[in-house]
């Protein structure tokens, strides 16, 4: 009796045991249904425009809503552009902000230090848009650009990137904005990567008489690349689907632009702006387009990354 | 135990009457441009016989997809469609106000109403041509007045637009490279400029880039109060924007000749017409699947046409000719029910 109540408690146990295993795989697995869902929607809302340009989509910088010519060079370029400014502005900048934390900063400033970063990253980025439409483009439109335009638009090779009317919107502007708006990802992420390293190989290499940046560069580093990377990555990934506060500052103009302070288009941008009015097959079509482009971007980005973690996992351990 | 039933039955039975008979609600999706008004409308009808209407400002585009595929009892656009295009998508169409499209600029010591320009000119502007404020065509439309050596900064909208399609068909109108390399549509590929997204945005550029023009409906130019133009008219005469040169616009145009009051009324005749003109329009399905919807629909701007004229003309709007508003009337005749009897009697 006592035998027979035992296994029938076990066999619930059991029971419940793989009920519960049933749920979470079918829980992880609508994960990949719905990368997949969306995948194909996007094929299939795209079709009429693939069909119709071709590869020729991805080569044109054509954008012509009247007689229908769609291309996606320059909102491509404008993606990738404003996303490259961004982390070139917010790649330093954020690790500068990491190294302070973890290693000079006083411990009574390391909290609210901490705390303000990421109360940064939870600002919606409409509010950056906003920052920057109202509060930076006139102040950078009114001193700064008039200075670079007179002083740096003639430089020979590099000349050409800072022409144009100094309106204060523009490519340039949407990169400085998307700078702001990943360091906080970028400096969190690398500060916590950063306080994993064992104190006891910081301080022996403290102890052989290194300075702060030899320890950094030759301990914290090489210990945090992936960590590092990964929170880089995260960043560009922000940047690169950023819609509003771009569509703000970014001057949403599907013209070739040759300077940076010229009004350009990111993938974003135009979606966010056109969706709604587009009428005509093929210029929705196109639009959905774009968006199957930009998820096609992001996926890359992101499999480079996962294949350069992989790479420097490989030579750990080696001398460098 | 069959007394409560009975009472549940009965209450449920009159509340889904009452439900039914008091408080009808309209849906209706689109335009912009006219939201203002319709939302007003709607408060004060709803004050007055307790029925919602329902008005979501997505854009003209987005108004026609919703009302093609039904989701709504009625569509808003300020494009008109095409009679062919109505008859191809079962709808019929009609206007509900008039407004205006106004060049604004930002130019040093320049008032609103100070400067003048032609269509012509307008259009070399938005084409790059004409890219100084000091250009001689420009000055020689302004005797007297102190141009300054600046670049021109285009601003124009960045999202597909009524307002974009009125200004575009002007300048198509009034321009033949216009209308042979550019075209007119609510969004067209344009060779200069930046791009603002709704009519604030292109205000917002416009009030923030030194040196630059946009176009913007009326009453945000009022609102905001940025520097509009003159515009030459199709009579040759200079006029300034306001509900006097709209009304006039509307006065010279023939709706009873238009099928489908497909009427764009730029560049119009007479010497106090403003050139920029333009109507906004509701689109509804000729055959209705639920015609008691479409009915209340039909209620609500026959109530607007009969007492929303003042709230129209607060908000910067033109109401529509009373001729006018006969005509439309008469025309919800072609909306009928399933069976084909007309809704509207």
């Amino acid at each position: 009796m006592e035998n027979n109540q035992y296994s029938a408690h076990l066999k619930r146990q059991m029971l419940l045991d793989s009920v519960f295993r049933v749920a979470t795989r079918f829980f992880a697995f609508l994960v990949l249904a719905m990368l997949i869902g969306i995948l194909i929607s996007l094929l299939i809302g795209a079709m009429p425009s693939i069909r119709h340009f071709g590869w020729g989509f991805l080569t044109s910088s054509e954008w012509d809503p009247v007689t229908e010519q769609f291309g996606a060079v320059v909102p491509i370029f404008g993606t990738l552009i404003t996303s490259f400014i961004a982390l070139l502005i917010g790649v330093p900048i954020s690790f500068g902000i990491a190294i302070f934390l973890t290693e000079l900063c006083p411990p009574m400033l390391k909290r609210p230090l901490g705390i303000a970063v990421e109360l940064l990253a939870g600002i919606p980025s409409i509010i950056y848009g906003m920052w920057g439409l109202f509060v930076f483009a006139p102040l950078f439109g009114e001193h700064v650009q008039p200075w670079i335009l007179e002083n740096m638009g003639d430089l020979p090779l590099v000349g050409f990137l800072f022409q144009g009317a100094p309106m204060g919107i523009g490519i340039f502007t949407a990169g400085l904005i998307l700078a702001i708006m990943v360091i906080p990802f970028i400096a969190s992420v690398m500060r916590d990567v950063f306080e994993v390293v064992p104190p006891m190989l910081k301080e022996s290499a403290y102890g052989l008489g290194g300075t702060t940046w030899e320890v950094v560069r030759y301990v914290v580093l090489p210990y945090t690349k992936t960590g590092v990377v990964g929170g880089i990555m995260l960043g560009l990934g922000r940047a690169l689907g950023e819609t509003m506060a771009v569509t703000f500052v970014i001057g949403n103009s599907s013209i070739f632009a040759t300077g940076l302070f010229e009004a350009g288009n990111s993938i974003a941008s135009t979606l966010a702006n056109e969706f709604a009015e587009a009428n005509g097959e093929l210029y929705l079509s196109s639009l959905i387009q774009l968006g199957l482009i930009l998820f096609f971007i992001t996926f890359v980005v992101l499999s480079c990354s996962k294949l350069l973690l992989l790479q420097l996992k490989k030579q750990e351990g080696r001398s460098s | 135990m069959k007394h409560t039933t009975r009472l549940v039955a009965t209450l449920a039975f009159s509340g889904f009457v009452a439900g039914h008979a008091f408080a009808a609600d309209i849906t209706g999706a689109g335009a912009t441009f006219p939201y203002p008004l319709y939302a007003k409308w709607a408060e004060a009808y709803k004050a007055k016989t307790n029925n919602n209407m329902n008005y979501q400002s997505i854009g003209s585009g987005g108004g026609i997809k919703q009302i093609q595929s039904k989701t709504v009892d009625f569509g808003a656009s300020d494009m008109p469609l095409k009679p062919e295009e109505l008859d191809k998508a079962g709808l019929t169409q009609f206007p509900t106000v008039i407004g205006g499209v106004v060049p604004v600029v930002n130019v040093q010591g320049i008032a609103a109403g100070q400067m003048k320009l032609t269509g012509p000119l307008l259009a070399d502007i938005y084409m790059g041509k004409v890219a100084n404020w000091n250009d001689a065509a420009i000055a020689k439309l302004n005797p007297g007045v102190k141009l300054p050596d600046q670049k021109i900064t285009v601003v124009r909208r960045s999202d597909g637009s009524g307002t974009t399609f009125i200004f575009t068909n002007y300048l198509s109108k009034v321009s033949p490279e216009w209308n042979s390399t550019i075209g007119a549509n609510s969004a067209v590929k344009w060779t200069v400029g930046v791009g603002g997204k709704g009519n604030e945005g292109v205000a917002n550029y416009v009030t923030r880039i030194k040196g630059a023009i946009g176009y913007v409906e009326y009453a945000y130019a009022k609102q905001n109060k940025i520097a509009h133009t003159q515009m030459q008219n199709a009579s040759g005469a200079y006029v300034n924007p306001d509900d006097s040169t709209f009304k006039a616009a509307a006065a010279n145009a023939d709706w009873a000749k238009a099928p489908g009051f497909y009427l764009i009324l730029t560049n119009q005749q007479g010497k106090d017409s403003w050139p920029l003109s333009g109507a906004t329009f509701i689109l509804m399905h000729k055959k209705q699947d639920k015609p008691a919807q479409g009915q209340e629909a039909l209620k609500f701007f026959d109530w607007a046409y009969s007492n929303g004229d003042a709230t129209a003309n607060q908000l910067d709007y033109v109401p529509m000719p009373a001729n006018v508003k006969t005509t439309i009337r008469n025309s919800w005749k072609q909306i009928t029910d399933a069976s084909g009897a007309p809704i509207w009697k």
